[in-house]
């Protein structure tokens, strides 16, 4: 009664066709980047030193190291994370904890996607036009840094209102219900649940801001510059245009170096994104409710 | 004893000032108006955006603008001596064509693996895939390009025996790994978003595991693919770095996958160091920057309008 028919094992062959063949897919997915990986760790592995890391560019940028743009990209984090963390979080907390479900708020997520879809070259236009042009800061690491902060704003957005979301209702009704105002409940109660989740989509942030190109080519970020940035209003180079220089507009670079570059750069981005899944995954298994 | 207690309790009441305006009070009003403003941020961001870039290229959509020339010419030759034109109808089939074939490469690829991992495995298996992918999404586009220009390019070279390695076959396969991970994360939130009661209905009745997948899980999650698909599409139309290194960078119709091509986005990032700020030059190309972000924000909303949709439901 129960052996199996000749349907029921045609069933059973057919779902064993498609999880092979989904798992291949996977495989031919996942695989070919393992490869790439390896392969930039193998031709830029032996490049990278102390010099290459903390030395000047030298004969044209083809050799020494990587030094000021290995600077500008943490100037150009830095400030960029001063202007969207606050503005990100204050954003989330008005859409987790004050804004109703209406209209207003599906606009704000709509713009919220946009500015996360838009081509990175459209906000270096905007860049452009409004910080280095309208408000006079001439390309500079501080126009660089504003247009890099609009467009990852998002980032920040999205990971704190998560964030904030998963502190249950409870506890804020049990702060209220204490005669708590609303922010005494945000402030005290629901960020301090809340810190380790905003402190993944930081991380994240870093590590997309340190990868991007375009919107920082025409704001603030040189090909090559004979010194190091004084203040927020200079120019500098920057790792991410730094690969692209070395490997599309200088004739004469040795083969290895631009791989050595891009192991830099990758390698800080994976780190970055590593370290905020891990935060993640400790923080999920940590929980207490 | 008063006679009546419950109006003594209203007098009570209404001796109790509740309309203390403390200072706490004046915080949480200061921080809700502070809030509120970040949370328009967003919104006053992407109009400034539309405003900023439109504002740029008005000159030359007022004055050298020809609707025909821009949309249908396939000249695009904004330094030259006789006459300027301002053709983007290679650039569209540039971006197009690269695009295309890489969701050509991105679309089975990602709704196999979403479907692998939300379906097919569990446990600690699917916890190192999601990571896995999440990873790969987070690779810098120029490091994309720098893989087409440096480990493709001779590929390509060898393996088909043609002279340039930099062409729409290679594009579309960079573009396609960089927009295959973004796919597979959202389709495989839109797969789990499928209530498990579904799942158990379907076995209740008999059904196979594939059978539950292809007729109960993929339908239901319809919508939700379908909007990953798009947010793909437009990844692949608006990527600048990795097309401007791995196209070939040169202006041409495409006829076959081994032809160099230049997209859109190249051509600003390429041009717009070397244009004098208000040129007709700088104009068009802040006009091609409207055009590409009125079809990115029409996508954006299509794909939201349609995952929307699903959540209603």
């Amino acid at each position: 009664m129960f052996a199996s028919s000749e349907l029921n094992q045609r069933n059973r062959n057919r779902e064993r066709v498609f999880r092979v063949l989904f798992g291949t897919m996977t495989a031919l997915l996942v695989l070919p980047v393992i490869i790439i990986l390896v392969t930039l760790v193998v031709k830029g592995g032996p490049v990278i030193s102390v010099e290459f890391l903390f030395g000047n560019p030298t004969n044209g940028m083809t050799a020494g190291g990587i030094f000021p743009a290995l600077l500008g990209t943490v100037w150009l984090v830095l400030v960029a994370l001063l202007a969207s963390v606050p503005l990100g979080v204050a954003a989330a907390i008005y859409l987790s904890e004050y804004a109703a479900d209406n209209w207003f708020t599906r606009a704000i997520n709509l713009a919220i996607i946009n500015l996360a879809g838009v081509p990175s070259i459209v906000h270096a236009l905007f860049g452009l036009g409004a910080f280095v042009v309208f408000f006079g800061l001439g390309t500079s690491i501080l126009a660089a840094s504003l247009t890099l902060a609009i467009m990852t704003l998002p980032v920040v957005i999205v990971a704190t209102r998560e964030a904030l979301q998963a502190v249950p209702q409870s506890f804020r009704e049990a702060c209220w219900n204490m005669g708590a105002t609303r922010w005494q409940t945000i402030h005290r109660v629901v960020l301090p649940n809340a810190i380790t989740g905003v402190l993944t989509g930081v991380i994240l942030e870093v590590s997309r801001t340190a990868g991007e190109t375009a919107p920082i080519m025409f704001t603030g970020a040189a090909f090559f510059l004979p010194f190091l940035p004084q203040s927020v209003f200079d120019q500098t180079m920057a790792l991410s245009l730094h690969l692209f220089v070395v490997s599309t507009q200088v004739p004469g670079m040795p083969e290895q170096l631009p791989f050595g570059v891009a192991l830099v750069l990758i390698g800080i981005v994976l780190i970055m994104n590593s370290l905020s899944i891990a935060l993640r995954m400790y923080l999920r298994g940590k929980k207490k409710w | 004893m008063p006679a009546n207690p419950a109006r003594q309790t209203t007098e009570v009441l209404s001796n109790t000032d509740f309309d203390h305006r403390d200072l706490d009070w004046y915080i949480d009003r200061g921080v809700q108006i502070l809030v509120f403003l970040g949370g328009i941020s967003a919104i006053v961001f992407i109009l400034g955006i539309f405003i900023f870039i439109t504002k740029e290229g008005l000159g030359f959509i007022l004055e050298d603008f020809s609707f025909r020339e821009f949309l249908f010419s396939p000249t695009w030759r904004p330094t030259s001596e006789l006459k300027e034109t301002y053709g983007i109808l290679a650039l569209v089939a540039g971006t197009a064509s690269v695009t295309g074939l890489a969701m050509l490469v991105a679309i089975p690829f990602s709704l196999g693996t979403a479907i692998f991992i939300a379906e097919f495995v569990d446990g600690k298996t699917r916890e190192y895939l999601k990571v896995t992918v999440e990873l790969l999404a987070a690779i810098p586009s120029v490091v994309w390009g720098f893989i087409g220009l440096s480990i493709m390019n001779p590929l390509i070279i060898d393996v088909f025996d043609v002279p340039v390695g930099l062409n729409v076959l290679n594009a579309g396969i960079i573009l396609g790994l960089m927009a295959a991970p973004i796919m597979t994360s959202i389709a495989e939130d839109a797969l789990k978003a499928v209530p498990d009661r579904y799942r158990e209905a379907a076995e209740a009745m008999g059904a196979t595991h594939w059978q539950v997948i292809y007729k109960v899980v993929l339908p239901a999650a319809k919508n939700g693919l379908l909007g990953a698909v798009l947010l793909g599409v437009g990844r692949g139309f608006g990527e600048t770095m990795a097309v401007l290194m791995a196209t070939g960078h040169s202006i041409n119709i495409p006829t076959s996958v081994f032809d160099s091509v230049r997209a859109l986005t190249a051509t600003i990032a390429a041009e717009l160091g070397e244009t004098a700020v208000g040129s007709p030059h700088y104009q068009a190309l802040f006009t091609i920057g409207v055009f590409l972000f009125v079809i990115t924000f029409c996508i954006n909303l299509t794909a939201d309008l349609i995952v929307r949709g699903i959540r209603k439901e």
